[in-house]
């Protein structure tokens, strides 16, 4: 198993893509923080970076790269190896080759100019999201055989995440004013990767604009020790589930 | 005859020199001194007395006193209210009172009971006491022209019907609180109908209720105060003519906490004032002609709350940096005036260098007024899809108060 992550880990950290992605965090990054004259606006700048690029990369990216080692994957599936070994260790694979890249487009200006715990915050939600799209990309993946059918798929997924889930929340809640939808909302959250990572940026950046009523019970709950925790475990599974699934589809799939 | 001309006065003004020495006695109390108490003392003293109090614990119950003398510690002797009863009233005017430490008054839900209370009396001096689980801690009813200085006033209840107020002040006139600090008491600083006063360098924190607390109390002044983590923050109400100047409001937390609260006030002037870290900074209702400028907020939640029912407000020269929304309100009238503001959140152009900002600045984002009406939206505030409905908003401006905008917004702070 490690030698396959092995390989897949130094075949995508030379891949094109990656270094232009890397590169792209990394001046974005550094713009950001050289530009603004105070600090937190840039860390706003990069988390906007953070929930929509990152996802978007991860989820096409994956897309594209699993499609393409179709052969390779071939090759692989006739040698003595289970499976199960193959599809975990193109996961951690793609996941951790990707960390890595945000980690040094995004962990190095941010330890510069804001080693702070938004900051760390903000690199924790970044590799739990990467993963968590990479892991999404694969169970569309082996949900389709068609390629441009694939891809379409993880284009309509990120954009599902990252602004239609939002809007349909947005009009729930107006919907239904009437009601006391706080904690609703809470439960409402963890069914996306991304808006749970934003809140729990935001509890540490708005902390004052959050103290409001509304926001007390999001910060009773997401700022205590056990809602952290939770938070982080939804975000793990959001990574855990779809690979589950995707591996249970990978074992059974005729290739 | 010449002579006899000459002595007459000479003697009389020996005398007045004998009396006024006769007058001004130095009375002292103490364990090993003639008088062992202080009640004692007072009921031999007379006007202009200054009596002595060496360090100890004193167990008096209510002292009350009727001349005008000058009660000083020395070294901090306690007074023990034994949580029974009130502990100095003051009914003479030019009482000084001054180093005591002062605990444990009695509470009471019936009589306002204090550590020191002032009746009805003028010239009145409070300086340099420790208070001590009071229940009111300095209350003055009906005086005028005090001065309450250099005390420390701290209680310990968790409620707000276990606790008084730190200084109080009813129905009194050209009062001067300076230098006090004040913490752990329902409201720190209380005025009610007290005109012509002034609250300066005071420090008042961690109180349940307010950090100061005015009503119906016109051209006062208060300068220079630090106003810190209590439970709803400043309130000002039902007053006109009042001038804050340089004061700090923080870290007021909550839904109903404000960093000031301006509820129908007239002809008020805020000027050089901070508010850092509040749920709302200001929050305005029914006020009027209100000038604020130089005024400095940060890390807000709401730099301000305006609602539609205020008018004449003018906002001018003041920088707001780093909060989350810079201006709420809650309709679309818009009778107030910004001008010549620093916000650090706009985005426009300055052809002519001018240091004036081309486009006006619209302070009321769109999505504050979404957060306005469902306060659960502000669970997407930051997300792409509120970003988008800001910029939207920005272009064609629909949901925002067209008129409530800064025409001549500065390119760099102000101060």
């Amino acid at each position: 198993m490690r030698k396959i992550i092995k390989y897949v880990v130094s075949d995508i950290l030379q891949n094109r893509i990656v270094l232009v992605y890397t590169a792209f965090l990394l001046v974005t990054a550094f713009s950001v923080f050289s530009l603004e004259d105070n600090n937190s606006k840039g860390l706003l700048s990069l988390l906007n970076i953070t929930l929509l690029i990152v996802p978007l990369v991860s989820i096409i990216f994956s897309a594209i790269y699993i499609y393409n080692s179709a052969e390779f994957m071939e090759l692989l599936v006739s040698q003595p190896l289970k499976r199960k070994t193959i599809w975990l260790s193109l996961f951690t694979g793609l996941a951790v080759s990707l960390s890595i890249s945000f980690l040094i487009g995004i962990g190095i200006p941010i330890l510069l100019f804001q080693p702070n715990k938004i900051g760390l915050i903000m690199l924790g939600t970044g590799i739990l999201l990467t993963s968590a799209f990479v892991a999404v990309a694969m169970l569309a993946v082996v949900k389709t055989r068609d390629k441009a059918k694939g891809i379409g798929v993880a284009i309509l997924l990120w954009l599902y995440f990252s602004i239609l889930f939002d809007g349909i929340v947005l009009f729930m809640l107006f919907q239904f004013a009437d009601y006391p939808l706080e904690k609703a909302m809470i439960a409402v959250t963890a069914f996306n990767p991304i808006d749970l990572s934003r809140i729990l940026i935001l509890l540490q950046m708005d902390v004052s604009a959050m103290m409001g009523y509304t926001g007390a019970v999001f910060k009773d709950f997401f700022g205590t020790v056990t809602g952290m925790l939770t938070s982080m475990i939804v975000l793990l599974l959001w990574s855990a589930l779809p690979v589950w699934l995707s591996t249970r589809r990978f074992i059974k799939k005729d290739l | 005859m010449g002579g006899h001309a000459e002595v007459r006065p000479f003697f009389f003004i020996l005398s007045i020199f004998y009396c006024g020495i006769a007058s001004s006695r130095t009375i002292h109390v103490g364990a090993g001194r003639t008088y062992k108490n202080i009640r004692t003392a007072l009921a031999i003293s007379a006007d202009g007395d200054t009596v002595l109090v060496d360090a100890g614990h004193y167990k008096e119950q209510s002292l009350v006193i009727t001349k005008r003398i000058i009660l000083k510690g020395v070294q901090y002797p306690v007074l023990d209210g034994e949580k029974k009863f009130e502990i100095i009233a003051v009914r003479a005017n030019g009482v000084v009172i001054d180093g005591f430490r002062i605990v444990h008054s009695g509470i009471s839900s019936m009589e306002d009971l204090s550590g020191i209370k002032i009746y009805d009396r003028k010239n009145v001096v409070i300086k340099n006491n420790i208070l001590e689980d009071t229940f009111f801690g300095i209350y003055t009813q009906n005086g005028s022209n005090c001065i309450i200085q250099n005390n420390q006033i701290t209680a310990f209840a968790k409620e707000e019907q276990q606790s008084g107020n730190g200084i109080h002040c009813w129905k009194s006139d050209s009062m001067q609180i300076i230098g006090n600090s004040i913490s752990g008491h329902r409201d720190g600083i209380y005025f009610e109908f007290v005109t012509n006063s002034v609250i300066w360098r005071n420090l008042s924190s961690k109180n349940l209720r307010y950090g100061l607390h005015f009503m119906f109390s016109h051209n006062d002044s208060y300068i220079a105060n630090y106003f810190s983590n209590n439970g709803a923050g400043v309130s000002v109400m039902y007053s006109h003519g009042v001038k804050m100047l340089g004061n700090v409001f923080e870290e007021n937390w909550g839904d109903g906490a404000y960093g000031l609260l301006l509820k129908e006030i007239t002809d008020s002037y805020i000027e050089g004032n901070s508010f850092v870290k509040n749920t709302s900074g200001i929050y305005m209702e029914g006020a009027s002609r209100i000038t604020m400028q130089r005024n400095l907020f940060k890390d807000n939640g709401w730099a301000m709350k305006i609602q539609a029912s205020c008018m004449e407000i003018s906002v001018s020269s003041n920088n707001f940096i780093s909060n989350t929304f810079d201006v709420g309100t809650n309709g679309t009238l818009v009778l107030n005036t910004f001008d010549n503001n620093y916000w650090d959140k706009y985005d426009g152009y300055d052809l002519n260098r001018d240091n004036v900002g081309d486009v006006p600045y619209r302070p009321v984002s769109m999505y504050s007024m979404i957060v306005e009406k469902n306060p659960p939206a502000m669970l997407l505030f930051r997300s792409f899809l509120a970003s988008l409905l800001d910029r939207t908003e920005k272009m064609i401006p629909s949901l925002t108060p067209e008129r409530l905008k800064d025409n001549k917004p500065m390119m760099k702070k102000i101060f």
